[in-house]
């Protein structure tokens, strides 16, 4: 899966989860300052990516993932690992 | 030797004791505890949380929700033989304060014992007495769950301070013909213990958020599916889920993941009282009943989890 395509997923789950319209889900983006996606969101999109895409998120590493470019970069490297 | 033969339990009346003095977020915050009212909304959907006075302790709170509860089943304390205290912040460890409660509601001598499971305490407890009763330990039970959590509580600490509250509730648990208190779904995570806990060399209750609400939204929905198959209740039976109180985000979580049929009265008494810990699943059903909301005898889900981490769940009929 490209990153293009990992994003435009994750911009669907970021939408359903926290009401961020999808078009101002861009990689520069952060979740928290740009978007107001808290740490208790950010929770259940990691949950939501683990499923679509068989990853696992650990805690620690979700906190490192600042914006959605972090996100996007997480998710396609641990996709090729798994 | 022989032992009798077993029979059922049920739930037949509730009582409850809330502090009268309530916190709302605009008084943290005055309290120079950096947050506001919309940061506490968002995150945990709590409005304000009971606040104990100084003279009202986990001792005091628990007896008068045990002698209400015994009141609303037209009883006193003579008719019953166990006392069960669900609680985690307790004063001091020794002694409990079961023994203490039985004491007050003119219960004197009857079986009398704490268990502390922290957050998920009262379903333990409540398994606990209702088994006891069922094979013939006890007649009548009294199960509490009483907190005096703001005893614990760092106030500059946001993580924590803006959740938890005060407060008992109680209910009377008596053999009886039809089942009423379903089997227990319950377990531990102790792996995980400090991410929620008082730490060592610390006084108060430290929590990673985060790592509970992943916990918490992920691992309970199951619990409370087991609950109702042990029972053998569908979801679409229920007429009230009970959950834990601790975050109106895990509560909505939850009935997403467990697609609960609309209809279903889902209690979200954390709006007024914040996380009351081992009192507050009885606090929660305890509001339904008051409030008419939930019929007597209708099916109700119980489910607390926390600390520990423990978890326990299981179906009641409501008194």
């Amino acid at each position: 899966m490209s990153q293009e395509e990992i994003l435009a997923e994750l911009a669907q789950i970021v939408n359903e989860i926290a009401g961020v319209p999808v078009g101002d889900i861009t990689p520069e983006k952060s979740f928290l300052d740009d978007l107001d996606v808290d740490s208790l969101s950010m929770v259940e999109i990691a949950t939501a990516a683990e499923d679509k895409w068989g990853i696992r998120i650990p805690d620690d590493d979700l906190k490192n993932l600042k914006t959605v470019g972090d996100a996007v970069n997480y998710i396609a490297k641990a996709g090729v690992a798994a | 030797m022989k032992t009798p033969p077993t029979t059922h339990s049920r739930i037949v009346a509730i009582g409850e004791h809330r502090p009268a003095a309530t916190l709302s977020n605009d008084d943290l915050a005055a309290r120079g505890v950096d947050t506001s009212d919309e940061w506490i909304r968002t995150r945990t959907g709590i409005q304000r949380r009971h606040i104990a006075g100084p003279d009202e302790t986990v001792i005091s709170m628990g007896a008068d929700a045990a002698a209400k509860a015994l009141a609303n089943a037209g009883l006193s304390g003579s008719d019953i033989d166990l006392v069960v205290l669900a609680t985690c912040s307790i004063a001091r460890p020794i002694p409990g304060g079961a023994a203490r409660i039985a004491s007050g509601i003119g219960a004197a001598r009857v079986g009398a014992f704490d268990v502390n499971a922290a957050c998920g305490g009262f379903c333990y407890a409540l398994s606990v007495a209702s088994d006891a009763i069922r094979v013939g330990n006890a007649n009548r039970a009294v199960v509490i769950g009483s907190e005096k959590l703001t005893d614990f509580i760092d106030w500059p600490d946001r993580g924590t301070s803006i959740l938890f509250g005060d407060g008992a509730a109680a209910v009377v648990v008596e053999r009886s013909d039809e089942p009423g208190i379903g089997p227990v779904a319950w377990g531990s995570d102790g792996d995980n213990f400090a991410t929620v806990c008082i730490p060592d060399g610390d006084w108060a209750i430290r929590m990673d958020g985060p790592a509970v609400f992943r916990w918490a939204t992920t691992q309970m929905a199951p619990v409370a599916a087991r609950a109702c198959e042990l029972a053998g209740v569908e979801l679409s039976d229920l007429a009230a889920f009970v959950p834990h109180q601790a975050n109106m985000r895990i509560i909505d979580a939850m009935v997403r993941a467990l697609k609960l049929p609309d209809n279903v009265v889902v209690a979200r008494d954390i709006a007024t009282t914040g996380n009351t810990s081992a009192a507050s699943v009885p606090l929660a059903l305890a509001s339904l009943v008051n409030a008419g909301t939930v019929a007597s005898g209708g099916v109700a889900l119980l489910l607390a989890f926390g600390a520990g981490l423990t978890y326990a769940g299981q179906v009641v009929r409501v008194p």
